[in-house]
């Protein structure tokens, strides 16, 4: 049977009159990678420090392995790991200095914090970093001894906010190959993002959060199941092509499609029902269109998230870069 | 046992860390060791130097603690780091006593600094030690509650110093170390008896001079029950503003 680790119910957040979280209700199972994936300001961030015990809830309840710890996290946190969205570890000091004084406030004793600290170091590729001071580490580097300092006591359950955000793609590889391997050697991992595509390719199961709420929740084929129900082909076209030669037309004898603008050119047409291609293409040909390309388009994730949450993909992409700066 | 290997550690960082921080030389050793050198030169006899001893060490530990607590705690908290403590599982009260602890100690290195350069202009004999020792222990735990209080107040760093100035100043005129409190205008002495530093000198002027005026046990009563007052205050602080 699955075993939760982590259960939460009806869980909220106000601030002031303004509610940040709302309501949320979910569990994280036993060595899985739960995804938070939602846009700025969604209430990823509030949520992990309810759950870490940063914040206090406005109402709901915590479970951790099925005891109610909403009133004292204090009491869960040996077995909580955190890696907060920005690196939070001693500027001054070097990098197995900074292991070795994070595990010691979980109680480590002396021999078993250097021996844990040098053998993360060496897993993490920062053996050579251990000596220097952590102000000199690039942000990758920051980024992954942060996560170090997160899992150097062995926590049961690791939160993990926007590991990748801010670094650049190599580190950012690095990174996700790290999450992956420390799921796969036990470690149960709930983490926040918005890459889509990071979600994708990182979470067993993911739920959609935005204004606080969580829209929708489920492993990734269970998402995909909705949007591949509709059937999508693109096609493109020779020469500047524009909607409004053909829509009308189009609308009248295929009114089972929905046409869609990707750009000049490029159309998609979306249908509930299988389509027939020749029908599609013998309709373009008697108005005039060149079809250079006609292709079967299988919805990703990015679409299930757009369809389902109504968010356009500009603006996640445009936080992407935002965030960058 | 597990609090113990945390709390331990979490001074030793402290220690290691900050005891040597720009501010913490200029506010806790350079100035007060300024101010001290100012009023040795000016004293021409030992009861002079005897005299000054005790307002130079009570500034000196004030300064010195005040200074540390806005390093160890409104630095960190500003750098984020202090989360790292909060998320830990060593209790509330626990960390902040790990997170004071390093100033007290300060503030105690900080009093005998000008005690160790008075001892060439004045003879020891007249020093009660057991109660210069007890008083300075004091002050210290006093003062590093006050800079507590403050760090936890405000939310930078400078903002702490401007805050800590505010007490400081005020105190070390108030205290009757260098302006008797008798000479003070009637509308300032209430404000002499509630400072915790009036105590403080009170107790020092007894262990160096014999000339205090406040009963032993009430200063060292009026001390404690001021810590744990601000002590407490701090920790609601902390849960309030710290744990949103
Ligand atoms: N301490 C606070 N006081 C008031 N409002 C807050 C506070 N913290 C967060 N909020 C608000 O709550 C909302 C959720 O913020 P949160 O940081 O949880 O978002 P997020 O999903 O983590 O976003 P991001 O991707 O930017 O990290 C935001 O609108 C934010 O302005
Ligand atoms: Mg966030």
């Amino acid at each position: 049977m699955e075993q939760h680790i982590l259960r939460v119910e009806n869980l909220s957040k106000k601030f002031n009159d303004f509610l940040a979280v709302n309501s949320l209700n979910f569990s994280v199972i036993k060595n899985e990678i739960f995804g938070f994936l939602g846009p700025n300001g969604a209430g990823k961030t509030t949520t992990i420090n309810m759950l870490t015990g940063l914040a206090r809830p406005t109402s709901g309840s915590i479970f951790i392995n099925d005891k109610d710890y909403t009133a004292n996290i204090k009491k869960a946190q040996e077995i909580i790991g955190i890696v907060p969205d920005e690196s939070n570890l001693y500027e001054e000091m070097d990098g197995l200095e900074n292991l070795c004084f994070c595990a010691s406030l979980y109680g480590i004793k002396k021999a078993e914090r250097i021996h844990r600290a040098k053998k993360l170091l060496q897993q993490f590729n920062l053996t050579t970093a251990g000596n220097k001071p952590y102000k000199s580490y690039s942000k990758g580097m920051k980024r992954k001894l942060t996560l170090a300092a997160g899992i150097i006591h062995e926590p049961g359950i690791l939160f993990l906010d926007e590991p990748t955000t801010g670094i650049d793609v190599a580190s950012a590889r690095q990174i996700r190959a790290l999450i992956k391997s420390l799921n796969e050697a036990g470690t149960t991992i709930f983490m926040t993002t918005h890459y889509i595509e990071e979600a994708e390719r990182l979470c067993h199961r993911i739920a959609f959060i935005v204004n606080g709420q969580i829209i929708k929740i489920g492993k990734i084929d269970e998402l995909m199941e909705d949007a591949q129900k509709d059937k999508i082909i693109q096609f493109s076209f020779d020469g500047i092509v524009q909607l409004n030669q053909f829509e009308n037309n189009f609308n009248h004898q295929f009114s089972h499609c929905k046409l869609t603008y990707i750009q000049d050119s490029v159309f998609q047409i979306h249908s509930a029902i299988p389509l027939d291609l020749m029908p599609l293409i013998s309709f373009f040909d008697s108005h005039g269109l060149k079809v250079t390309e006609a292709r079967i388009i299988k919805p990703s994730l990015e679409e299930v998230f757009v369809k389902i949450t109504g968010i356009e993909r500009d603006v996640m992409k445009k936080e992407k870069e935002g965030r960058k700066k | 046992m597990k609090t113990a290997i945390a709390f331990w550690n979490i001074l030793l960082k402290d220690m290691r860390n900050y005891y040597l921080k720009p501010p913490n030389i200029s506010w806790g050793i350079i100035f007060p060791f300024a101010w001290m050198l100012m009023f040795f030169l000016k004293s021409q006899t030992t009861v002079d130097v005897r005299g000054v001893l005790p307002g130079v060490m009570a500034m000196s530990i004030l300064f010195g603690t005040t200074s540390m607590l806005a390093v160890t705690i409104t630095f960190e908290r500003r750098s984020r780091s202090f989360d790292r403590l909060l998320l830990s599982p060593v209790s509330l009260t626990w960390l902040m006593l790990a997170k004071t602890l390093g100033a007290i100690i300060f503030g105690i290195i900080n009093a005998f600094v000008p005690v160790l350069i008075a001892l060439f202009f004045i003879p020891v004999s007249h020093i009660n030690w057991v109660i210069l020792i007890l008083s300075v222990i004091f002050i210290a735990i006093t003062s590093t509650f006050l800079g507590l209080f403050i760090a936890v107040s405000v939310s930078e760093v400078f903002e702490a110093q401007t805050f800590s100035n505010f007490f400081r100043f005020p105190m070390v005129f108030l205290c009757g170390l260098f302006i008797p409190i008798g000479q003070l205008p009637i509308f300032l002495r209430p404000f002499s008896y509630i400072i915790p530093l009036t105590y403080g000198a009170d107790l020092l002027k007894t262990a160096i001079n014999q000339n205090g005026h406040i009963a032993l046990g009430i200063s060292l009563l009026v001390l404690l029950c001021l810590s744990i007052l601000l002590f407490m205050i701090s920790k609601r602080n902390i849960k309030k503003r710290w744990i949103y």
